[in-house]
């Protein structure tokens, strides 16, 4: 390992002109997520930012940098579906959140965005762990909607994130029907309205009027969702609220609605499958935490996968911002219960790019696609397995966070060097 | 046999017999102890030390030989192609060609897993069960920073299905405690995971009871939002030394009382104080401390503390920066109970690494892993994974074998149970999982878990998967 780290040194000083690099990763276990399925002994060829073969006969071009993965694995690049990464620093010092805003005005025209910083700490520490891209959530404040979400890369840039206005967030679930006024009924009341006030835009608020549910400003951030452009996460997990939620798709053409948490989706699989409703779950989610979620099985992810849904998974009984990384987990277990392993991990690859409309540039390896690459001392979805190195956007990344430098300053406990004059 | 203890896990088993050997014995010490000593006459006033006396009693043990597995032996030790036998509800022999005894229940592990079964030392299942519902949120006193009085055994529902989730991953016993808003958060229980009617069927036969105290944002976030103290983590300190300082008053009051009752004066008994008796079994070194700390200053501080009023952290819960003093809590004989990688939910997590684990224990520290969580509690196996392939990257040379204390015996002697359970050796209880393949790996399930020598659960079988009353024609009863 320690040779297939300094190759890599080599390559972040040949780096220097971010353009016209290439980069050869030779001798892995190819996870392609395409119709090539995983190839053995195989070689990805990166230049200029993209994937350009994949194969066990690639050519390594004579200008590559060879990266040995030694018999390792190399996959794309972990796609979280659901994080908060670079929105949270300290969970409980609101000063260090920008995920919700309980005293704002506004709802859904909140753009996570605006909130989001590259240099958050976190982001490294998920990025060392495989995971490259990332849908940035809102949190809800005062009403059942959140605001719009974005994509993100985690190379921790300036300019990564990589899509803003990607999709908005509304909580149809017990919380949300809690912020709605009390009850269910309360919180459906206030989303068709919210929706007829966006399709009244700007029509409806000529002169004084205002909207039934939203002011001006949230009723035209809502418009593309009434429109069918951008697609609209509800947070449900109750049976009986994810038919609602079909139901609602089907009074409200071209609407796309993505549901998130899901618990319950298992009890209606085959009306979500063919509703054409994705489904953003946590595989480890098991326990009837709520009322909510009294039928959670570890059984949901193999029998929503078996009915044909579009299935993503998230680390929803961890948390978004730090533990993002604990992705291979919990698809690994969702596999230990049932689901086909290529199944899991598209579930956090690919499959997640695609229900954010991205999935011809992220979440598999092939010509064409970003240059999103991790390379893996073993199996990814097992525990003690861990990347050796890691490529976003075609350039090798660091394999440093700010924990492991307080690893490497504490290690050795005995040196006589006092702690803040190490590294 | 292959016995591998190498000698970080030795230097962290003898921490933590040290402690057991300090902390965990019911003996009277040479004042006398909690309750003076028995003179044998039925007119001096008493503390009855056990109200609430456990009514456990094993489910019938067969004898079973579980043969030719990979056995961890949970205190360093790997025998490859082993057999437990299990007789009486004990552990009657670890080693390779057992004879299975006439009428023994044979069972082939071969390219199977043998273990202890895992012991959590921080669960609130029970005080903060599923489903999260006002009425059954009952782990946190948080009225007053100084609760020393109530006994999380109080406010366990035993219908929490969590439990039999956490049976499910092979968890055999369980530390329940109370939560952290208080400077001191009351007693903790330590129980066998059973089903079971009532608390006291579920409690672990003569573990010592636990304190729990909690140090820095918890407290004082509680209390400053409140206008009073603990405001500060000064305040924190100020709240928990009056309070030892009363309950030193409190025991030299009673020891007093019995040594002129015992004479034959005629003396007046001390008006029995609820909160200070926990504290003075803590004095006697007869309840064991658990304290939740994050920050590996305010754990140097505590340690002081003990030393001011001659008492011991027997584990500090969380010590999130325990990888930064493993040689402060090796001096003092205090354990860290850690998780293997949550950090940032606030300030004094923000310096988590996920070598914790690893660092503090072949750092020379008694160290385990705890879940402090219904999810992460199923798979505590994975958590210890997780930090042994962390440690080992970071160049930390320790064993599969070695790592299996992180859920056994170190949290067995961590609660004063480690001459019980926590370890594959003759006579101890027969705690036993039995994994479908190498329980590192994420794709294993425990496929049968043995307590007290009882088959109380079983993958393949649904009659030996317990459901709580609660499930109940729920949605999801029968679901794992």
């Amino acid at each position: 390992m320690r040779q297939l780290i300094s190759a890599l040194a080599v390559g972040l000083t040949l780096a220097a002109p971010a353009a016209a690099q290439t980069y050869a990763v030779t001798n892995g276990r190819v996870v392609t997520n395409t119709d090539s399925g995983i190839l053995e002994n195989a070689t990805v060829v990166i230049r200029d930012g993209d994937i350009v073969a994949v194969g066990t006969g690639a050519d390594v071009p004579s200008d590559a940098t060879v990266i040995d993965a030694q018999g390792g694995w190399i996959t794309p690049g972990l796609f979280a579906p659901y994080s908060q990464l670079g929105l949270i620093e300290v969970a409980l010092e609101g000063s260090t959140t920008d995920h919700s805003a309980g005293e704002s005005p506004f709802s859904v025209a909140l753009d996570v965005a605006d909130g989001f910083n590259p240099a958050g700490t976190h982001i490294a520490s998920n990025r060392i762990e495989g995971l490259t891209r990332a849908a940035l959530f809102p949190s809800t404040g005062h009403n059942i909607f959140a605001g719009h979400g974005a994509l993100i890369d985690t190379s921790g840039a300036a300019d990564s994130l990589f899509q803003s206005g990607s999709f908005v967030v509304a909580d149809l679930s017990q919380s949300g029907a809690s912020e709605a006024g009390g009850s269910r009924p309360a919180a459906w009341a206030y989303l068709e309205a919210a929706l007829a006030d966006a399709r009244g835009y700007p029509g409806r608020f000529a002169g004084d009027h205002e909207g039934d549910a939203l002011n001006r400003f949230d009723a035209a951030a809502l418009l593309p969702v009434a429109r069918g452009r951008m697609p609209l996460i509800l947070q449900v997990n109750r049976a009986a609220d994810i038919r609602r939620a079909i139901r609602f798709q089907e009074d409200n053409a071209p609407l796309q609605i993505v549901i998130a948490g899901a618990a319950e989706a298992w009890i209606v699989a085959d009306e979500l499958a063919e509703a054409g409703i994705p489904a953003i779950i946590d595989p480890l989610q098991d326990l009837p935490s709520s009322f909510d979620t009294i039928g959670s099985s570890l059984q949901n992810a193999a029998r929503l996968h078996a009915a044909g849904v579009t299935v993503a998974y998230a680390t929803l009984t961890a948390d978004g911002y730090f533990n993002a990384r604990l992705l291979p987990q919990h698809a690994g277990n969702a596999v230990a219960n049932g689901v086909a392993w290529n199944a899991a991990f598209r579930a956090i690859t690919l499959t997640p790019a695609e229900i954010f409309g991205v999935g011809d540039r992220y979440g598999a390896l092939a010509p064409g696609y970003a240059g999103d690459v991790v390379v893996w001392d073993g199996d990814p979805l097992e525990v003690m397995s861990a990347p050796t190195a890691i490529f976003i956007d075609g350039e090798p990344t660091e394999m440093e966070s700010r924990q492991t430098r307080l690893r490497d300053r504490y290690i050795n406990i005995t040196d006589d060097t006092p702690f803040a004059y190490r590294d | 046999m292959k016995l591998t203890a190498s000698l970080p896990a030795a230097a962290a088993l003898t921490a933590a017999f040290a402690l057991a050997a300090c902390n965990g014995g019911s003996e009277p010490s040479d004042n006398g102890g909690t309750n003076g000593s028995d003179s044998g006459d039925g007119e001096i006033v008493r503390i009855n030390l056990d109200p609430y006396p456990s009514t456990y009693r094993p489910r019938p043990s067969g004898v079973t030989l579980i043969r030719g597995g990979t056995v961890l032996d949970g205190v360093g030790g790997q025998i490859d192609n082993g057999d437990v036998l299990i007789e009486n509800g004990r552990i009657a022999a670890v080693g390779t060609g057992l004879e299975a005894p006439e009428g023994a229940t044979v069972i082939d592990a071969a390219g199977r897993y043998v273990t202890p079964g895992i012991i959590d030392i921080h669960s609130h299942l029970g005080v903060y069960p599923s489903p999260g519902a006002n009425a059954h949120s009952d782990g946190n006193e948080a009225t007053e920073p100084v609760t020393a009085e109530v006994w999380a055994e109080h406010s366990v529902w035993p219908q929490d299905p969590g439990f039999e989730h956490a049976l499910a991953g092979g968890v055999t016993t369980l530390h329940i405690l109370p939560g952290s808003a208080n400077l001191f958060g009351g007693r903790g229980i330590t129980l066998r995971n059973v089903a079971a009617r009532t608390v006291q069927e579920m409690k672990f036969p003569d573990a010592p009871y636990t304190l729990k105290m909690a140090c820095g944002e918890n407290p004082s976030r509680v209390y400053g939002n409140r206008g009073r103290s603990p405001a500060t983590d000064m305040g924190n300190m100020a709240g928990y030394r009056a309070s030892w300082i009363r309950a030193s008053d409190y025991r030299d009051s009673w020891e007093e009382y019995w040594a002129e009752a015992e004479a034959g004066e005629d003396a007046d008994p001390p008006t029995q104080d609820l909160e200070l008796d926990t504290l003075m079994g803590v004095l006697e070194g007869e309840i064991l401390v658990q304290m939740h700390c994050y920050r590996a200053d305010q754990m140097a501080q505590v340690i002081d503390m003990s030393e001011e009023f001659g008492y011991q952290v027997t584990t500090f819960h969380h010590a999130v920066e325990a990888y930064k003093i493993p040689d402060l809590l090796a001096e003092a004989g205090s354990c860290a109970a850690v998780w293997a990688d949550w950090g940032g939910f606030k300030m004094e997590a923000y310096d988590s690494v996920r070598e914790n684990l690893a660092m503090t224990h072949a750092n020379g520290a008694c160290a385990m892993i705890h879940s402090d969580d219904d999810n992460g509690i199923q798979r505590l196996n994975q958590e210890i994974a997780k930090a042994l392939g962390d440690g080992r990257r970071a160049g930390l040379d320790i064993s599969e074998a070695e790592a299996w204390s992180w859920v056994s015996s170190n949290p067995a002697h961590a609660l004063g149970i480690g001459d019980q359970t926590g370890a594959l050796q003759e006579g101890l209880r027969a705690d036993i999982v039995l994994w479908s393949g190498n329980p590192y790996s994420t794709y294993t399930r425990a496929d049968q878990v043995w307590i007290d020598g009882a088959l109380s659960y079983d993958r393949r079988n649904e009659d030996l998967q317990p459901v709580r009353d609660f499930m109940l024609g729920q949605p999801g009863e029968g679901e794992q």
